[in-house]
C-alpha cells in the first residue's frame, strides 16, 4: 500500500531550510550568546533527520551525497589543525588568535580561530549523529 | 505585572498536569502522541513566560529549539504509528 504523504513532504522541504539556517545562526552566535558548534550540529542533524523521515534513506542520500564518516574525520582534522597551528609560531598548543579585519560587505569584523575549532566540533557532531541514525535506520 | 505572569505560569503548569494525565491514562498511542506534542507547546509557553520573569532574552533561542525538536519528534512518532517504521530504506519499492 502506497501512502500519499504530500503534506508532510512539502512541509519538510520548507522547514528543512528554516531549521538549517537557524543552525547556521546558532553556530555563528555561539561566541556572544548561547549556542555554538555542538547545538548547531545537533540542529543540523535534526534537519537532515526530518528529511529522512519525510522521504526515504535513498532519496536523502541522493540529495545530500555525503559520507558522514569522512565528515567526522575532516572535523577532527580541522579541530586538531586549529589547535596545533599555534605550535609552528612558537606559541603553546591550543593558543588562539584573533584580529579585526575590514571585510568587503560586513565591515569591521573580528575573526577568531576559535570559530574554526567550533566548525570542527560542528562537523564531528553532525557526522556522529547522522552515522548513528543511518546505521540504525538502514538495517531491516 | 509579576502576579499576572506567575498566574499565567501556574495556568500553563496546570495544563501540563492535565496533559500528563492524558499521557498516563490515554487509551491509544495516538492520544499520548498528541498530548506529548501539546506538552511541547506548553513548555514553549513556559520558557517564554519565564524569560519575561527573569528579564533575559537568552532563552528565546531555546523556544525555537523546543519547537523544532517537538515537531520532529511528533512527525517521527506519527510515522511510526502509521507505517510501523520511522526510517524507510527505499520508498519506491
Amino acid at each position: 500500500m502506497k501512502i500519499n504523504n504530500v503534506i508532510l513532504q512539502f512541509t519538510a522541504k520548507i522547514v528543512f531550510f528554516m531549521i538549517f539556517f537557524y543552525a547556521v545562526h546558532i553556530f555563528f552566535a555561539g561566541h556572544y550568546t548561547p549556542g555554538g558548534g555542538f547545538v548547531g550540529g545537533l540542529v543540523t542533524a535534526s534537519a537532515i533527520v526530518l528529511l529522512i523521515i519525510a522521504f526515504d534513506l535513498k532519496t536523502v542520500q541522493s540529495i545530500l551525497p555525503i559520507n558522514y564518516i569522512y565528515l567526522i574525520a575532516s572535523g577532527l582534522l580541522l579541530a586538531l589543525g586549529t589547535a596545533g597551528i599555534a605550535m609552528f609560531t612558537g606559541k603553546p598548543f591550543f593558543t588562539h588568535f584573533f584580529d579585526y579585519f575590514n571585510l568587503p560587505i560586513l565591515g569591521k569584523t573580528s575573526l577568531h580561530t576559535a570559530a574554526l575549532f567550533d566548525l570542527g566540533v560542528y562537523l564531528v557532531v553532525v557526522g556522529v549523529t547522522m552515522t548513528i541514525i543511518q546505521t540504525i535506520g538502514e538495517d531491516e | 505585572m509579576t502576579y499576572f505572569l506567575w498566574a499565567a505560569i501556574v495556568i500553563v503548569v496546570l495544563t501540563m498536569v492535565a496533559l500528563l494525565y492524558r499521557i498516563v491514562k490515554g487509551p491509544t498511542p495516538s492520544d499520548r502522541v498528541v498530548a506529548l506534542d501539546t506538552i511541547g507547546v506548553a513548555l514553549i509557553c513556559l520558557v517564554g513566560l519565564l524569560s519575561v520573569v527573569v528579564d533575559s532574552s537568552f532563552f528565546l533561542e531555546i523556544i525555537l529549539l523546543l519547537a523544532i525538536l517537538s515537531f520532529v519528534g511528533t512527525i517521527a512518532f506519527s510515522k511510526f504509528i502509521e507505517k510501523g517504521d520511522i526510517i524507510t530504506r527505499d520508498d519506491s519499492r
